[in-house]
């Protein structure tokens, strides 16, 4: 269980390179995922949590250092490439579905991730069973709607069909954007304990970042903070199960001054 | 009764470019200025191939393969060279212009005396008018057929994530570029197939002939969206030829109302605004919404 799966060696990211007004958002940061972790990013606004997840998903370039999955270097593959491997979920339920395309159609597209597409007919109607006992483990009335646009469900309904469609081919690594920030309290709750239950059962390695303490504290097995571009704060195991909220609280005020 | 069978005839002939404009337009989600440019390229480069003593189903083929070209080009204009593709589009049409130019050699190419996909023996043993409305008709089956089994494939699907949520797309392994670039080719691949069929049942081929071009194809989508309300995928590809011959019954109407065929631009533009901007005035004069507006207090 403690074989790394996922490194980042030095990693650098500037805004405006070469400019005045150069500013550095990941700042030499080195970080070791091993596989099965599932950690909690905790960071102030700017502290580089969404910098952090751009530069492993690949869609924003890194200016130094280098990212490896399971001992190969993949800092220069491109976006598509990562997704052989890598699924991520957004906090904007917008972002995560396509609205004019169903729940089943939807689901289908996420279970080809990564793979080549090809002038063959889809074949949607063998998967529909699977896809209604998939969605029934969201306990949200997803499984009713298999054949409505994504745009009519609700934004509780599109985030756990978004959670479903990253981790429905088994991502080597997940990342969760603060998925669960954009809904109410209530339905926020639901889909973060279906979204504990489905990272166990599966044993994925899970980076997820949040901003509720709580949340932080009560899930996963690490807990990292972030702070002007570097790692401040990583523990797990049984000291990450005896960390309190006071304890992160005075921490943080630390941080502040 | 002529007027009316000439009307289907000349709308299933244009619907090619309705069903080509939708694969942008409505599936990708944004306008593609290019078609102006490749429907009277698709026209020249048939007239031109059919001039050189080429069958009319090779230049045919040779105007559905420059009009994928064009498409091609403002492709990698939009994704590789992030230019915005309303400018990408107008580039390449400006372009097209002068290649059509240099392709005829003149403005105006006839094709009096010369062989047509109209002028085979069977489609001439038909009634007036009905070679149109025959060709037309294998044509549009053809491709709306072609376009349904597409767009239910693993690649249709893709190709509808791409215009339907990029980032998603991307996030699933989808190469988005690609698949802007092959909506771009197979669609103006259609414009300029119905730029051939339009000319060479014209009889000649024009470099003006692209002028307004991308209205009328829109009109056809618009219309057929109006007219038919809520549609699967499916139905609306179908919708999209009755709203072309749907279209080309509004044409009739208003010029038999006076109007000469020098204002069709203008009645195009009419009628594309209007049908565009139902669904505001439907919204600004019903019923419900003045019941509603009445009881809301005014604070």
């Amino acid at each position: 269980m403690t074989k790394p799966i996922l490194k980042l060696d030095d990693v650098v990211v500037n805004v405006n390179q070469n400019t005045p007004e150069q500013i550095t958002i990941l700042n030499h940061l080195n970080l070791t995922v091993n596989e099965g972790d599932f950690i909690t990013v905790l960071g102030s606004n700017g502290a580089g949590k969404s910098t952090l997840f751009n530069s492993i998903g690949g869609n924003l370039k890194i200016d130094g250092g280098s990212i490896t999955v399971r001992d190969k270097d993949i800092t220069h593959f491109s976006e598509e490439r990562r997704t052989h491997f890598l699924s991520r979920v957004f906090q904007d339920p917008k972002l995560g579905t396509a609205p004019r395309m169903t729940v089943a159609e939807n689901l289908l597209l996420a279970k080809k991730r990564g793979e080549k597409r090809h002038l063959k007919p889809r074949g949607l109607k063998p998967n529909m069973a699977e896809f209604k006992t998939l969605t029934e483990t969201m306990r949200n009335g997803l499984e009713h709607r298999l054949n409505t646009p994504t745009g009519s469900l609700s934004g509780g309904q599109r985030q756990a069909l978004s959670f479903l469609m990253a981790t429905l081919k088994r991502p080597d690594i997940l990342l969760l954007d603060e998925h669960t920030a954009a809904l109410d309290p209530k339905t926020s709750q639901q889909l973060m304990e279906a979204t504990n239950d489905r990272i166990k059962e599966e044993k994925l390695t899970c980076l997820m970042i949040t901003h509720h303490l709580e949340d932080a504290l009560k899930y996963g097995n690490r807990l990292i903070v972030l702070q002007d571009g570097q790692i401040s704060f990583d523990v797990s195991g049984a000291e990450k199960a005896s960390l309190t909220q006071e304890q992160l609280l005075t921490f943080f005020a630390d941080i502040e001054q | 009764m002529n007027l009316i069978v000439s009307a289907i005839g000349q709308g299933l002939l244009w619907a090619v470019l309705g069903l080509g404009l939708f694969l942008t337009f409505r599936i990708l989600d944004f306008p593609d200025m290019t078609v102006e440019g490749t429907f009277p390229l698709g026209a020249a480069a048939s007239v031109a191939a059919i001039a050189h003593g080429f069958s009319p189903l090779v230049a045919t083929l040779i105007a559905i393969g420059v009009g994928m070209l064009a498409g091609l080009i403002t492709g990698l204009l939009y994704t590789k060279g992030k230019i915005p593709i309303l400018l990408a589009g107008i580039l390449v049409m400006t372009a097209a212009y002068s290649i059509n130019l240099r392709i005829m050699g003149r403005a105006n190419l006839s094709l009096l005396g010369k062989p047509t996909l109209f002028k085979t023996h069977f489609l001439q043993s038909l009634p007036m008018y009905f070679d149109s409305v025959t060709l037309g008709m294998i044509m549009i089956v053809v491709v709306t057929l072609l376009l349904i089994y597409f767009l239910q494939t693993d690649l249709g699907q893709t190709f509808i994530a791409t215009g339907d949520n990029e980032v998603m797309a991307r996030s699933l392994g989808i190469k988005t570029d690609n698949m802007k670039i092959m909506g771009l080719m197979v669609s103006n691949g259609m414009i300029s197939l119905g730029g051939a069929l339009v000319a060479q049942n014209n009889g000649y081929a024009d470099v003006n002939m692209g002028i307004g071009i991308i209205v009328i194809a829109l009109a056809s989508i618009i219309i057929g969206e109006v007219a038919f309300g809520e549609l699967t995928l499916n139905q609306r590809l179908i919708a999209v030829t009755l709203g072309s011959i749907l279209y080309r019954f509004v044409l009739l109407i208003v010029l038999n109302l006076g109007f000469n065929a020098n204002d069709l631009n203008l009645l195009s533009a009419i009628v594309l605004a209007l049908c565009m901007m139902l669904p505001v005035f439907r919204k600004k004069f019903s019923f419900k919404h003045m019941m509603k507006r009445g009881l809301e207090t005014n604070d």
